[in-house]
């Protein structure tokens, strides 16, 4: 969409709506809220452009907060009624905000069918690991033994990996950030925003209340460097610090494994590309990941360009009026209602 | 024409029922058409099993196709049939009990072997054994003629010219009533155009079975059935899934707005996701969701986005759909949920016909969370249902429930075609300006400000400059839709839900009482209209004195229903549930109706109706 010239230069103060935000004090979720909002006005879009669509839970009542059209929906739903808004009405741009227990329990199933269609939304997926909103039980990214409200003695629940789900539900374009990481945040939802098609993002945040200090071990300054794993396209896929650089390598068993720098084959040094159609690499890419959290790649695993749902959809509507002449008239529906056997009385 | 003499009919009910794969659907709907096209009214009832192939030859695979045709006026398709196609054994077993003695039975000989006789649990062949002395069989021996009648297509394998049996049935059917079979030459050259062969084949059979009837001695004379005196107009046939299809469409093009349907597939509403998938043209868009939720869910954000959204189900995915709807309800968005009812509970009887979701319609939600709720009566009365929910919707921004039903969807009538210049103009204004001021008297837009006489709220949608707002399903508050937990503004929201659905504008009930003087009102809703209305005909032709009357709006329901109902001795109430109006009549308005009730998949008998009103009528006059 191209910026309407003599259109006024829109600030965060323009994207803040007059609500109090009610989250708990210290809550990841007001530093991804300032980040989008910031975010928002590099797009040069209208406001009224723009649509927050959420379901039930902390992170879902981030629309109340941003001054656009939103809607806070039900439990789980909110992929699904983004993507009647946003096959309808190709010239909005169309968010979803949801957490780990609204998008990978309750909503699932709506989660990978989005992923699968690839309708043009921006999913941005808020996972604090735990129920915040029903105050602290397990959630499908908690790990296993996590000892909550409901799982008194640990979780016996094996875990979703996120980025792993999506890839494996054909997702076109995956990344994942930490709440706090709010540089590449910015690189995220700009190259979610190019995307044509469903973007999800997967955003590590902390819930101080239930689940504090979930993603300290790469928060911490002094451990983020051997845990972090930062996808960058184009760059050899590397983790530590300079004196004991590992980089990444394809094993001869087809796997991956961090190698130190000098021990590398060069040619099995792999070089990170979001682009490639095969999804392997990324999905191995996300397997690195453990609950240990030993290696934690954050960045964009894979984008890549695949027709889109929602214009696929328009344009068999838009193909059919076309064929026929135009919109129908009143002559045309007289047709329709007509059919092709009729009789007449009298 | 025929050679032999031709007897005139006012009225004809045939069956036609063979196995699933006899194909006695599409003979039913040929029948039907070549019936309409010479003018006589008419009215039909396919019943086919769940399954799409049960197992050859058993009772559970047979499949049928009920026509009533007349020279005038038809209701129902009727009780009892005349004439019973029995294909196989199977067919013959399970319809002969509604076979009245001295009715006409053709069966196909051929496959009344020894081993399809066992299947069913024949012990001797009835066709040779006197057990149906009381009824006039033909027995004709349909495959081997079919067969023999296509000995030459030597490019046709055996099974292929055996399927063109029921073409043979058809034609000699035709020839029986003295309907043409041109309509049904074209249609088969349509339908056969790339494979001429099979074209050939089945033209063949269809003259072989005519021909069958006008040489044999076996058939003395056929039958004519006179056009019935009808309206004049331009008339087609048309199911109640396609009515309504085209109701929709119809109205979508009224108001201005592009029809988005979100839908999963069920039966028996998955015709409408079928016909409205196919008038792409008409700018309709179907989304195929990944289930019922799904399916509510794309209705209710194309709503948000300006669109009409539309949702088909039965009732299952009604009840998957419930927390949608009310989301629809607190966000007081425009909705159309079209419930084709089957019978429950659970998966019940897909393919059967039932009225037992009108509890769950209107009150199968949490909280108070008031929708309007309307349903058509005869299957081209879906059209007229599909466009008044549209207005409803639209005019008030709330959901709407249609409440059809498998009889209604699957059942067809002649219906005549409106003129789309006639139709009702549903044009849509959205909100386009802020509509109020803020604290600090700057002009701002209050997505909760209600238009005094509907109590609507304005319909912002997303790409309004100045109109951004949130909407959800939390309370709140009155008039600026902000988040509130203010006890005081929840009691208000929800009496001024509630009463923006009881002041929707519905037409009073109107009561055919044609002496003026009955003492016994006959009410019902949705299907049950025809055989009502048939059995409150059949009394008055008796000399009864009894007054009809059919709800069409179940929420609100007509203002002046409580004086209507209180005008009576006796109320009766017949209903395809275990008193679900019943219930809600007498608790709203203190009136001891008379409930009679059924849930046998099927509709009422004429008949039947005609008993139990008859006993009521007794009541009163003693």
């Amino acid at each position: 969409m191209s910026i309407e010239l003599g259109m006024p230069r829109l600030s965060k103060r323009d994207f803040t709506s007059d609500q109090e935000v009610r989250w708990c004090p210290g809550c990841g979720d007001y530093v991804i809220l300032a980040a989008v909002q910031s975010f928002l006005p590099e797009l040069g879009v209208p406001k009224e452009d723009v649509v927050f669509v959420s379901g039930i839970g902390c992170s879902s009542r981030f629309p109340y907060y941003v001054q656009t059209y939103g809607m806070h929906s039900i439990h789980g739903r909110a992929p699904a009624i983004a993507t009647g808004l946003a096959t309808s009405r190709p010239d909005l741009h169309v968010y979803v905000v949801t957490g780990d227990g609204d998008a990978l329990s309750i909503g699932g199933n709506h989660l990978i069918h989005a992923l699968r269609r690839n309708v043009n939304l921006t999913i941005l997926l808020f996972n604090n690991q735990i129920y915040g909103l029903t105050k602290g039980q397990y959630s499908p990214t908690s790990r296993v033994g996590q000892v909550t409200k409901s799982s008194p003695v640990g979780s016996v629940d094996q875990p979703f990996n996120p980025v792993s789900l999506a890839l494996g539900a054909e997702a076109t374009f995956v990344a994942r950030v930490m709440e706090s990481d709010r540089p590449l945040m910015m690189d995220i939802l700009r190259a979610a925003h190019e995307h044509q098609g469903t973007a999800l993002i997967e955003i590590y945040q902390n819930c101080p209340i239930f689940n504090d200090g979930a993603f300290d071990l790469i928060k911490d300054r002094t451990q983020q460097d051997a845990r972090l794993v930062r996808l960058r396209a184009g760059e050899a896929i590397a983790l530590g610090p300079q004196e004991a650089r590992q980089v990444l390598v394809r094993t001869s068993q087809g796997g991956l494994e961090f190698v130190s720098v000098e021990h590398a084959d060069p040619a099995a040094v792999v070089v990170h590309d979001p682009t490639l159609e095969d999804p392997s690499l990324a999905f191995a890419l996300s397997r690195l990941d453990s609950p240990e959290m030993t290696h934690v790649p954050v960045g964009i695993f894979r984008s890549v360009s695949h027709p889109t749902y929602d214009q696929g959809v328009r344009e068999q509507v838009s193909h059919a009026i076309s064929t026929a002449g135009g919109p129908a008239d009143d002559a045309a529906l007289q047709s329709l209602l007509l059919g092709g056997d009729t009789w007449t009385v009298g | 024409m025929s050679s032999k003499p031709t007897e005139p009919r006012s009225r004809v009910v045939i069956r036609f029922a063979g196995d699933s794969g006899d194909g006695m659907q599409l003979t039913g709907d040929r029948f039907t058409s070549d019936t309409a096209r010479l003018g006589n009214d008419l009215s039909t009832l396919p019943n086919f099993p769940a399954e799409i192939r049960a197992p050859a030859g058993t009772l559970p695979g047979v499949s049928s196709f009920q026509l009533h045709f007349a020279d005038h006026d038809v209701l129902t398709p009727g009780d009892a049939p005349d004439v019973l196609v029995a294909m196989n054994p199977a067919a013959l077993k399970a319809n002969l009990s509604d076979l009245p003695r001295g009715a006409t039975i053709i069966a196909n000989t051929d496959e009344f072997s020894a081993r399809n006789l066992a299947k069913v649990g024949y012990a001797a062949n009835p066709l040779e054994d006197g057990s149906l002395d009381s009824w006039h069989l033909h027995s004709v021996a349909l495959t081997s003629i079919t067969l023999e009648a296509l000995s030459a297509y030597g490019g046709l394998t055996r099974k292929e010219k055996e399927r063109a049996k029921n073409m043979f049935a058809l034609g000699l059917l035709s020839w029986m009533y003295t309907r043409p079979t041109e309509p049904t030459e074209v249609f088969l050259a349509r339908k056969f155009a790339d494979k001429p062969d099979i074209l050939a084949a089945n033209l063949a059979a269809l003259r072989a079975g005519w021909n069958y009837g006008e040489t044999t001695e076996d058939f003395t004379s056929s039958y004519a059935v006179a056009a019935a005196p009808m309206p004049a107009g331009t008339y087609r046939n048309i199911t109640g899934n396609v009515a309504l299809s085209l109701g929709l469409v119809a109205a979508a093009h009224r108001s201005g707005l592009p029809l988005v349907l979100g839908s999963y597939p069920i039966t028996p509403a998955s015709d409408i996701l079928h016909t409205l998938a196919g008038l792409k043209r008409f700018g309709v868009t179907t989304l195929q969701a990944e289930d019922e939720i799904a399916g509510a869910g794309i209705a209710l954000g194309a709503s948000f986005g300006g669109a009409l959204g539309v949702t088909t189900t039965s009732g299952p995915g009604l009840a998957l759909k419930s927390e949608t709807i009310g989301l629809a309800v607190s966000l007081e968005l425009p909705m159309v949920i079209v419930d084709v009812q089957r019978g429950g509970p659970s998966t019940g009887l897909p393919t059967k016909t039932e009225q037992a979701d009108l509890l769950q319609a209107m009150y199968g939600r949490n909280g108070e969370s008031p929708v309007a709720v309307i349903a058509p009566q005869t299957p081209a009365d879906c059209f007229d249902a599909a466009m008044d929910a549209v207005r409803m919707a639209t005019v008030y921004r709330t959901p709407v429930i249609v409440l059809s039903d498998g009889y209604l969807a699957n059942g067809s009538e002649p219906w005549p075609v409106p003129d789309v210049t006639d139709l009702p103009d549903l044009t849509v204004e959205f909100a386009t300006e802020p509509n109020g001021v803020d604290a600090q008297g700057n002009p701002a837009f209050q997505p909760y400000l209600r238009e005094p006489e509907t109590l609507a709220r304005p319909w912002a949608v997303p790409g309004t400059p100045g109109l951004e707002h949130r909407v959800g399903g939390i309370e709140k508050a009155d008039v600026t839709g902000e988040i509130s937990y203010d006890p005081e503004n929840h009691d208000r929201m929800t009496r001024l839900r509630q009463a923006k659905i009881d002041g929707i504008t519905v037409p009073d009930l109107d009561v055919d009482d044609p002496t003026g003087d009955a003492r016994v009102l006959v009410l019902g809703w949705g299907s049950t209209y025809g055989p009502i209305a048939a059995a409150v005909r059949a009394l008055r032709a008796g000399g009864a004195h009894v007054a009809r009357a059919h709800l069409r709006h179940l929420s609100p329901m007509p203002a002046n229903l409580g004086d209507v109902l209180r005008a009576y001795d006796a109320v009766v109430v017949p209903e395809m549930n275990l008193g679900q109006l019943a219930m809600l009549l007498r608790s709203r308005y203190l009136v001891d109706v008379q409930s009679h009730t059924a849930v046998r998949g099927q509709p009422f008998a004429t008949t039947e109706l005609g008993a139990v009103i008859s006993q009521h009528l007794e009541e009163v006059s003693t």
